[in-house]
């Protein structure tokens, strides 16, 4: 396999720096990277890792204060400081690329036929009413439905799985060498991410070509690559066999991030346990559209009559896709938006109440975000912000109570209590995250809706996490409701799972029950596709 | 796209009512009248004058009937200029503001979308620095400068054009009171470009085009130009409302016969019928151009189309 003649990209002493404000950030430290034909590469590393960046830096990317120094030889040519002309003829042909983001990757204002056939009149010459046919023979090959009709939509007109197919066929247009793939499915949801990779492999064993795939996920890794170059800090601290690297990891930091997926299960409570929120017939309708002179409006259902029983010290996950209405549910159950339905906490009924009526209520019913970069404040100290509910539900409090309640809570969450002063800029995303959950607990919550609480950590940043929140579960007898399109971390922290599909349940039960005999063939895709892509 | 303009254009119907109520009673709460000169008139004298123009009527009745004279098109008389009728004075200088104004508009969206575009492309470089001071200076220096200005150098230093005057109606006239008309409207267009240019240089879309090699010329014409343009075009129609429909300085610097010094005569002299009159007439030019507008950026981006 490692046959030298194989290689046909090879990569010595790869440097990237960027130059900002602070000084140089070096986010490629010299690596070595070897790329053989038509194997499956997989480069594996969190976010800051430098993965991308290296790639970027081969292909001449890099944002506008970034610099590349080293080299990349594809088959005896060196690409490091090749004039953009000559860069310009690999680029799009011999070596190509696809992307994280495949909502923002295609350009909003040309038609997808149009901009498949770009690279092929550019590189190939013709017209764009010749490049048509093959264009459609590409949409054809990447499966998107319809391609007659499709290929004079625009990219909003197409789903995110549709417009990942439309970069694919970009990709292939020119018949590649290597194809990069850059987080190629992290933007998907769990069943398009399997059809996608599907895709890839097929295409793969079709075209013969080499696939670079960049990925901070090891579950498509273990299935999809034939060798794996392991990434920290902008180093590759171990390359070899996926085999041999997943089996017997040598570099410390393999072993603990194989080791971070997330493990443990949670103990159901006891069948005694009182019922602390339940919801009944929830319902909730969006209006879309209306206005003076616009046209008329339309309702749609995003939750269609869901019931929910939570019990003290409960754990329900709630899994589905984007659109399911998992999110809404769970701000329905916290009366956070105009529903219908019955409702209850612990023994009072709240169908009825309004925003006031709920505030003493508030500092029980709990919820922390997805995103810790944009729920934090930024121009708030991060003690201003886990101490901002205690001004409201216990304004009696003085300034020293204040600030022992937020040192506890810092302690609680694992976080520096000295580190109040200071800003949610200076902290990592699990850090953040951290604050977000001592904001939630500091106020001795009964129930925490957790909405996708770990979907934008790293791997290993995740399963700490996870391990924080389920230490302050037993301590606090907590009960959570667990919103996550991520099946092993529901199945690491639920007693109790419901699977939402267009805003209803398709099926629930016990965790254990729903892992190993799911019963729909919805929830039967959707493991399948987590556990094994 | 049709049922889109005729709803729009039905709409302008309130918006133009509502326009003309809130003018006509600003301009009447407003102390004095048209015929209160320096010299006071006889009261007798006074009092024909009122009753001839039907000014001593009752305020709401004075807006009835302006209002149904006006839905056939007849504005009412100038009590200043009283050898006009407002339409008329409107109609005999419209066609010289909007001369001037369009090639206002055309230098200023020319020079000010190549001249941002450069600057963004050449992001904090010396080219960049030079256009965007020179643009501040375009904001910050009033026309009133301006004009002066390029008379003095241009018509008596140099005496390379007229100073004034719509002459013969040739090109030569028009070109000191253009650059003095476009010069604000250029440095807007320029810093406008500039920075949703850089903005669009930044997309992943653009990083997409560069990743398959397309020629630069290709990313930033087809792709980034294009995205760039939008916000450009939405400024495009208060700014050509503003500039095809006259200047009062500029045409007053240059002695031009346009529409563009009524509004500020009207409105010294009391005289409420051209005041009005202007205000109507820009009021339908900032309908039409927005509308105008809003089918252009409808073809420019697939995602607001009308359908």
């Amino acid at each position: 396999m490692a046959d030298i003649k194989d290689t046909i990209l090879t990569v010595r002493g790869l440097k990237v720096d960027f130059s900002t404000p602070d000084g140089t950030v070096e986010a490629v430290k010299g690596i070595d990277l070897d790329v053989h034909a038509r194997e499956t590469l997989a480069v594996v590393g969190e976010s800051g890792s430098g993965k991308s960046q290296t790639m970027m830096g081969i292909m001449g990317l890099l944002a506008k204060n970034g610099t590349v120094a080293g080299s990349a030889r594809y088959r005896g040519q060196e690409l490091i400081g090749l004039p953009p002309k000559a860069l310009n003829e690999v680029r799009g042909s011999k070596i190509t690329m696809i992307f994280q983001e495949p909502m923002t990757s295609l350009d909003p204002l040309y038609t997808i036929g149009r901009q498949i056939a770009e690279p092929i009149v550019h590189h190939r010459g013709g017209t764009f009413k010749q490049a048509r046919k093959r264009v459609l023979e590409l949409l054809e090959l990447v499966g998107l439905p319809e391609p007659a009709r499709r290929i004079d939509s625009y990219p909003h007109e197409l789903s995110g799985g549709q417009r990942q197919r439309v970069m694919i066929a970009m990709a292939l247009a020119n018949e590649p060498d290597i194809l990069i793939a850059d987080e190629p499915t992290t933007a998907l949801d769990v069943t398009i991410q399997a059809q996608i990779l599907d895709l890839l492999k097929s295409l793969q064993q079709r075209f013969g070509m080499a696939i670079v795939l960049i990925t901070h996920d090891l579950g498509i890794v273990k299935h999809f690559a034939d060798r794996v170059a392991v990434m920290r800090r902008g180093e590759v601290v171990e390359q070899g066999r996926t085999t041999e690297i997943f089996e017997r990891p040598k570099a410390h930091y393999t072993k603990m991030l194989l080791a971070a997926e997330p493990s443990g299960r949670k103990a159901p409570p006891p069948g005694h346990a009182p019922i602390i929120l339940e919801g009944r017939d929830v319902a909730v309708d969006y209006v879309i559209g209306g206005g003076l002179f616009g046209v008329s409006s339309s309702a749609f259902r995003a939750v269609d009559g869901v019931n929910l029983r939570l019990r003290q010290g409960q754990t329900i996950g709630i899994v589905g896709e984007s659109g399911s209405g998992k999110s809404t549910l769970g701000r329905a159950l916290l009366r956070l938006l105009p529903s219908s339905g019955y409702y209850r906490f612990g023994t009072t009924n709240i169908s009825g109440f309004d925003r006031s009526a709920m505030r003493p209520l508030r500092r029980e019913l709990q919820l922390v975000f997805q995103d810790p970069y944009g729920s934090l404040s930024p121009r708030l100290t991060v003690g201003e912000i886990i101490t901002e509910g205690l001004y409201v539900h216990e304004p009696k409090l003085s300034r020293a109570e204040r600030d022992r309640r937020a040192i506890t809570a810092l302690k609680e969450v694992g976080l520096d209590p000295a580190s109040r002063n200071r800003y949610p800029h200076e902290f990592s995303g699990g850090q953040r995250q951290r604050i977000a959950i001592a904001r939630a607990i500091i106020l001795k919550p009964k129930v925490v809706i957790l909405d996708e609480p770990t979907s934008a950590l790293d791997r290993s940043v995740q399963g700490q996490v996870i391990e924080l929140l389920r230490d302050l579960q037993s301590k606090h007898g907590l009960s959570y409701i667990f919103i996550s399109h991520d099946l092993s971390v529901v199945k690491a922290m639920s007693d109790y799972v419901i699977v939402m599909k267009n805003g209803r349940i398709v099926e629930e039960g016990e965790t254990d029950a729903i892992f190993e005999a799911p019963r729909e063939p919805y929830t039967k895709t959707l493991i399948g596709a987590a556990f094994n892509v | 796209m049709i049922p889109f303009v005729l709803r729009r254009l039905a709409s302008a119907v309130p918006t133009l009512f509502i326009v003309v109520t809130i003018s006509f009673f600003l301009m009447r709460f407003a102390p004095g009248g048209p015929f209160n000169l320096e010299r006071p008139l006889p009261p007798s004298t006074m009092e024909n004058l009122m009753r001839t123009y039907q000014l001593d009527q009752p305020l709401w009745r004075q807006y009835i009937h302006y209002l149904s004279n006006a839905v056939t098109g007849d504005f009412g008389p100038s009590y200043i200029y009283k050898d006009n009728n407002v339409a008329q004075l409107i109609g005999k200088g419209l066609p010289y503001s909007m001369e001037l104004g369009f090639y206002a508009l055309l230098l200023a969206v020319v020079g000010g979308v190549i001249a941002g575009t450069i600057a963004a492309l050449r992001q904090n470089s010396f080219l960049d620095f030079a256009v965007m001071s020179v643009s501040t200076v375009g904001v910050t220096v009033p026309n009133f400068v301006v004009g002066p200005v390029l008379t003095l150098v241009f018509a008596i230093m140099l005496a390379w054009l007229p100073a004034g005057g719509w002459g013969d109606g040739s090109f030569r006239f028009l070109i000191l009171p253009m650059i003095a008309l476009a010069l604000p409207q250029l440095a807007v267009f320029a810093r406008l470009t500039r920075g949703s240019m850089i903005e669009a240089l930044n997309t992943d879309h653009i990083r997409t085009a560069k990743a398959y090699g397309l020629p630069s010329r290709a990313v930033v014409v087809t792709h980034a130009m294009r995205g760039a343009m939008l916000p450009v075009v939405s400024y495009l129609a208060p700014c050509a409302a503003a500039l095809l429909t006259g200047s009062a300085v500029v045409e007053t610097i240059f002695t031009i016969p346009g529409v563009g010094r009524y509004f500020v005569l009207g409105a010294i002299n009391r005289d409420y019928t051209l005041v009005m009159g202007t205000v109507i007439l820009i009021a339908i030019f900032v309908i039409v151009f927005n509308l105008l507008v809003d089918i252009l950026y409808g073809l420019l981006d697939p995602r607001v189309r009308h359908d």
